[in-house]
């Protein structure tokens, strides 16, 4: 069950951020359909509460790292629509000067590195963003998104276990959302939850409801608490459903058919709308408000990033090196 | 003789499949390899072959640097894995078990094991941006105990995989994501056609023999996969301008067929090397560096090299059109050692 007793300010925020990254995915789909937006993209549609109730735990000051399915994670830290969009599209403007593309998106300045496209590697780099705020004695906590898929990585076992020995301030949160790409969660897991490995690293664990933006959001709340507060690192173990494609046409055909109507039933905008609703917190008026905001956000993002210049063919030479 | 016209893609599929009826200890390991509803790893090679290989259809977890080890556990066991990455960068993870334990265990037991592990990696830059366009033949060229190949067109593909799979030593054979002709939700723009009359017949390309794509006196132009296509159509557009460029496509790195080579260099005298990752110590470093060993008194011009630039693979497309070595760019160095 939710928790109660926030303000309808708190609430409709959480509301706004995850329609956004909703309404976002889905416009960068058809952008991408149309032949207009290039690259390759891997959409979180379903999981958004997953980025919304952790990153709003979070201070500005923290520091997340993400995977190939980024954008959610980087609106949900602060990164703009226009600076996320441009990054999509290959502009200057984007947040890594079109260096980086979907897959890449970030910005240390908003508290997030680039992302890391490569399953399982931001495990260690998010440790190691812990350790340096541990050793420069700053009150600040390292957040290291990741899939179900990345815990069979080596690299899981030893990012884990050094923020546990070192008793690091990082929480790693597990987007567990049942495939890793087309591999399903059980093929590859003996274990009942993802989470119960963390007692092997000595830390705690926990398996939540990661559709349930509340539930997600007080779960990251005290993993970041205990953080902060010098205890450690903490497993988070977020339930949730990719109800889209992994990337880019993909129809999800190994996703059987009953098991994608249970999640569309069970996604957490929908849920939270209710929730909304059925606490008289906003009336559908206002919901459909926030709707139509957004995609007026959104649309301006994507004129801006078309009219935005493109990077200079020599500008390829930049940024390798500081000097 | 019945032939059938395959993309790389199929053609790999049908001739994973004939190893795998033709020898019950053939069999893949790799991620997304055998989901029903999914789509035969990243590019479609193996799909639907879990249907009859039910049990010889490894489905792994992400974990490369494991499954390269248990291919290797496997092989030296006696069975012949073919181990495969989603994306080249991949193998990345996996370099402890391919460089220091596949590469070297024949060596290291003083010749008395044998490690028939066929090893397939999707290379080239294709608007993925920096974590998955790398071509590795640059990293495995130094790691002695593998045999390298990268077919650039799909009668090479059958014709060397099944070399590979035969093959008692280890092989990596790098294939192309813009020449595997994959379908529906996984086809790339920008794919070039490389499919090829597939003969019904039991052929076999050898691994370390080259082939001369197109004879010509003037110019020898090297190169591989998407550049030798490339190279192709940048000595059609040369032949308007007087130059008869010779193409060859060496096909196996490791072991590299000199002899074609050096037969087309004493011919022409001159020698572009074509490739896709950075120029620093690329394949070309070590061609260049061969032929300027061995082949001086036959060169009449500086050796020519195209490649990327010294950077990672960036995401705009302007940039990495940049990138990418173009048939214009290939075109221009050709004209270079010409006008010596
Ligand atoms: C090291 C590595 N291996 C394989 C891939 C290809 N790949 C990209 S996403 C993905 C699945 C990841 O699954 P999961 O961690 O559960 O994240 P999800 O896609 O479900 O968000 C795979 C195999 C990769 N990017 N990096
Ligand atoms: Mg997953």
């Amino acid at each position: 069950m939710s928790p109660t007793g926030y303000g309808p300010d708190f609430l409709l925020d959480l509301y706004r951020q995850m329609v956004l990254i909703r309404h976002f995915e889905e416009r960068v789909k058809y952008l991408f359909l149309e032949g207009v937006m290039p690259g390759t993209i891997h959409q979180c549609n379903g999981q958004e509460a997953c980025a919304v109730g952790v990153c709003a735990a979070l201070e500005p000051a923290d520091v997340i790292t993400s995977t190939h399915r980024p954008h959610g994670h980087a609106l949900a830290k602060g990164i703009t629509v226009v600076e996320a969009m441009g990054e999509l599209f290959g502009r200057t403007t984007g947040c890594c000067k079109g260096k980086g593309g979907s897959m890449h998106l970030g910005d240390l300045a908003k508290g997030m590195v680039p992302a890391i496209a490569i399953v399982g590697g931001g495990i260690p780099v998010a440790t190691g963003i812990a350790l340096a705020f541990k050793m420069k004695k700053e009150k600040r906590v390292a957040v290291c998104f990741m899939g179900d898929g990345a815990t069979n990585e080596g690299a899981f076992h030893e990012g884990v276990n050094m923020g546990a020995i070192w008793t690091l301030p990082v929480v790693y949160v597990v987007e567990n959302n049942l495939y890793g790409a087309s591999t399903p969660v059980s093929w590859v897991v003996r274990t009942k939850t993802i989470s119960e490995r963390s007692r092997l690293y000595g830390i705690p664990g926990v398996t939540i409801d990661g559709n349930d933006v509340l539930a997600v959001y007080v779960a990251a709340k005290k993993a970041v608490r205990r953080a902060r507060t010098g205890k450690g690192p903490t497993l988070l173990e977020l339930m949730t459903y990719r109800i889209t494609g992994h990337s880019r046409r993909d129809p999800a055909l190994y996703q059987p058919e009953e098991e994608k109507k249970r999640a569309l039933e069970n996604e957490p905008i929908g849920r939270f709308a209710k929730y909304l609703l059925d606490r008289q917190l906003a009336d559908q008026r206002r919901l459909d408000q926030i709707a139509e905001e957004v995609d007026q956000e959104i649309e301006a993002a994507v004129e801006m990033a078309l009219a935005a210049p493109q990077p200079k063919p020599e500008d390829t030479l930049q940024d390798l090196f500081v000097a | 003789m019945t032939m059938k016209r395959l993309s790389i893609a199929e053609a790999l599929r049908e001739c994973i499949r004939g190893e795998m009826r033709r020898d019950e200890r053939v069999f893949c390991i790799g991620e997304d390899i055998a989901v029903r509803g999914g789509w035969g790893g990243a590019f479609t090679v193996t799909l639907g072959l879990e249907k009859e290989f039910s049990d010889r259809m490894i489905n792994t977890p992400i974990s490369e640097n494991g499954f390269f080890g248990v291919a290797l556990g496997a092989a030296m066991m006696g069975l012949r894995p073919i181990a495969d990455v989603q994306y080249a960068d991949f193998a990345l993870l996996a370099m402890d078990q391919i460089v220091n334990q596949i590469a070297k265990m024949r060596y290291m037991s003083g010749g008395k094991l044998t490690v028939p592990v066929t090893m397939r990696a999707p290379v080239g830059v294709t608007g993925r941006g920096a974590q998955h366009s790398q071509s590795l033949e640059p990293f495995l060229l130094p790691a002695p105990g593998i045999k390298i190949v990268c077919p650039a067109t799909a009668y090479d593909a059958v014709g060397l995989l099944r070399s590979a799979v035969r093959c008692d030593d280890p092989v990596m054979m790098f294939e192309h994501k813009l020449l595997y002709g994959s379908k529906g939700a996984r086809a790339e723009s920008g794919a070039i056609d490389a499919s090829s009359e597939i003969p019904e017949e039991d052929y076999v390309v050898p691994i370390g023999r080259a082939v001369v794509r197109r004879e010509g006196a003037d110019v020898t132009v090297i190169a591989t996969l998407l550049m030798m296509h490339r190279s192709l159509q940048a000595a059609a557009l040369l032949e308007q301008e007087g130059i008869d460029v010779e193409v060859i496509d060496p096909r196996s790195l490791v072991p590299f067929d000199w002899d074609t080579v050096k037969a087309s260099v004493v011919k022409t005298g001159r020698v572009v090397i074509v490739e896709e990752s950075p120029k620093r110590n690329g394949v070309g470093a070590e061609i260049a560096a061969t032929l300027a060993e061995e082949m001086i008194d036959h060169l009449t011009a500086p050796i020519k090299r195209v490649a990327a630039p010294n950077t990672p693979a960036p995401f705009a497309p302007p940039m990495e059109e940049y990138y990418v070595p173009s048939v214009e760019r290939i075109a221009e160095a050709v004209r270079q050692v010409t006008s010596y």
